[in-house]
């Protein structure tokens, strides 16, 4: 699909979501409004002339060291991809320091839930109804979050205590039928 | 002679997995379960990663998965060393097949500087990678057959992986931590005698891959351990975002080669195999599939190899020739700046992704104008297979559980970063 039919039909049907377009090196980049993500997600899955069906990726970055830069602090690139149509889209969220909330993918997309959790742990962006926003590659008893450009490289933390799972695993079998 | 009896039949199957319950009308029960970890320090996971399954008798009914014993913190790393000295940390990201991953990351940074590898370089690429490609699958599928009980297989898989290293050291110096490739081409030329000892090694690989599936095929116990064994269905490796071999073998026939050409793939003759059940089997077959469908490309690659130099003649990224460098100044000064101030692209963000043995490696590059990234986001394909594996092995034995992880081929190294 072209690439501007498709911002006037996302723009169509959902006018307050969508901010702007850009070109990256090819790939068409769509600025959303970050409260809207997951409807706008939700179209792009649904509607059969658009067809993305495959969440290839969540990046997150922080910008407070980006040379020049006046915008929002953090931002989130959901890069998503429609293996029927074959075509390719990335969106991108603007997430405030004061408020770095964005509302969860997890019930759309499976990997969306570890995805969501590794930015979480790396860079601090909470997912409201997100099932379980644990620490992901980090140790659970670890403090920050070492991808914000704050974080120093050289800071050590002293981690010991292991993981029981036992809270994810009460869950998990709650849902299988065990009381 | 035996019947060939399939004695799941037999059992009162689960609806989705092959491992039956004793009688299914039994009330559910906590105080029956007993919790096992299944690693983080286990021979079986191939690396550090954890599994905590609660048992009911022998049979899996929840699984919680752990990752991240293996972070090391590859993209903040990044960020504090230059374009060219990522290199070398992409090589530790999926170890088993390196070059894949150097020129992956060399593919999306050259595309944000525009530079123009000669072709050469591509060729060479293209035969290593695919080299690379034919070791790894080679590995997770005798490892793989290894944790089945099957160890023949593994030295038929592994002596042929090990000649398949003699080549790559002659041609880069290491075996494992190959980083042969550089911003705008390659580290070296091929030496004069790669494509003949290639060739020869390709023989050697079409012959262990004959040898095992002799030994596999019609294996009882590999059938039993592998048939219906962890199936996922087309939708939930899609939803899982799985790509590469493990998507393919649910049925999806989508392989970057193929969809998004890169690299002249489109010129190249092969197949890509697709499976049909999506279980353990379909896996670890179609890594042999795909193993002699590279033998094609390398074969054809070296056919049309071409003469040229393999580093681009762009003085922004590529080092001048040595007699430069100490000839005259400009070649001095030109060695100076890339080495001092580094290679810097304009500043911007891409994504740009490769079809590497384990599925799309994705690399998230960000820059600002200077000479380390800004930010890089490296996409592991085995990250979506993994975060899969407890809906997989749920309803499955802990032998299946096994089973099932090396058939999903996770490398820690890529997984955790």
């Amino acid at each position: 699909m072209e690439t501007a039919i498709l911002v006037e039909k996302l723009k169509a049907r959902h006018p307050d979501a969508v901010l702007g377009s850009t070109d990256r090196y090819g790939t068409l980049e769509i600025q959303v409004d970050r409260n809207s993500i997951d409807r706008l997600v939700e179209t792009l899955r649904a509607d059969s002339e658009l067809s993305f069906n495959m969440l290839v990726d969540l990046v997150s970055i922080d910008y407070s060291a980006y040379p020049g830069w006046t915008g929002d602090r953090f931002g989130l690139a959901y890069l998503l991809k429609s293996l029927a149509l074959g075509h390719r889209l990335q969106l991108k969220v603007a997430v405030p320091e004061e408020e770095p909330v964005v509302p969860t993918l997890s019930h759309l997309f499976a990997n969306a839930n570890w995805l969501e959790r590794e930015a979480f742990d790396q860079m601090g962006i909470r997912f409201t109804r997100h099932p379980n926003l644990k620490r992901l590659l980090n140790h659970h008893e670890f403090v920050g979050h070492p991808l914000r450009k704050d974080y120093p490289i050289t800071r050590r933390q002293w981690l010991s205590a292991n993981e029981s799972l036992m809270d994810e695993m009460e869950v998990r079998l709650k849902e299988k039928g065990y009381e | 002679m035996f019947h060939s009896i399939d004695v799941k039949t037999l059992l009162p199957v689960g609806a989705e997995n092959s491992a039956a319950g004793l009688d299914s009308t039994r009330p559910k029960d906590k105080r029956d379960l007993v919790f096992v970890n299944m690693g983080p320090s286990h021979p079986a996971t191939h690396g550090t990663l954890r599994a905590l399954c609660a048992l009911d008798g022998e049979t899996i009914v929840a699984a919680v998965t752990e990752m991240g014993y293996l972070h090391r913190g590859f993209e903040k790393d990044c960020e504090v060393h230059t374009f060219q000295q990522v290199i070398p940390y992409t090589d530790r990201l999926n170890y088993v097949s390196a070059i894949m991953n150097n020129v992956g990351f060399c593919k999306a940074v050259e595309r944000m500087l525009g530079v123009k590898v000669p072709e050469r370089a591509i060729y060479i690429r293209v035969i290593t990678s695919e080299l690379n490609r034919i070791i790894d699958h080679l590995v997770c599928a005798g490892a793989n057959l290894v944790d089945m009980g099957a160890l023949t297989n593994f030295w038929y898989t592994f002596n042929v992986r090990e000649k398949v290293y003699d080549i790559l050291e002659k041609l880069c110096g290491a075996r494992l931590t190959s980083s042969y490739t550089r911003l705008g081409g390659l580290s070296r030329d091929v030496y004069p005698a790669f494509g003949d000892e290639v060739r020869a090694v390709l023989r050697e690989v079409q012959r262990s891959v004959e040898d095992v599936m002799k030994l596999i095929a019609k294996n009882r116990i590999f059938l039993d351990r592998a048939k219906g064994v962890c199936v996922v269905s087309k939708e939930r490796a899609l939803a899982y975002g799985w790509t590469g071999p493990t998507l393919r073998a649910c049925g999806v026939e989508y392989d970057l080669r193929k969809a998004e050409p890169y690299y002249h793939y489109e010129d190249f003759k092969f197949e890509v195999p697709v499976g049909t059940r999506g279980d353990v089997y379909d896996r670890v077959l179609l890594r042999f599939y795909e193993v002699e469908e590279s033998i094609k490309i390398i074969d054809q690659a070296l056919k049309k190899l071409p003469k040229g130099p393999v580093i681009t003649g762009d003085k922004r990224v590529a080092l001048p020739p040595k007699q430069q460098t100490y000839g005259n100044i400009e070649g001095l000064m030109n060695h100076f700046k890339i080495i001092m101030h580094g290679i810097c692209p304009e500043p911007g963000e891409i994504y740009d992704s490769t079809e590497a043995a384990n599925g799309e490696l994705g690399f998230y590059v960000i820059a600002d104008g200077g000479k380390n990234p800004y930010r890089v986001k490296c996409r592991p394909p085995c990250f979506m297979n993994f975060a899969a594996f407890h809906e997989m092995i749920e309803g499955a034995m802990i032998a299946d559980a096994v089973a099932n992880l090396g058939s999903i081929n996770i490398i820690a190294g890529e997984l955790d970063r």
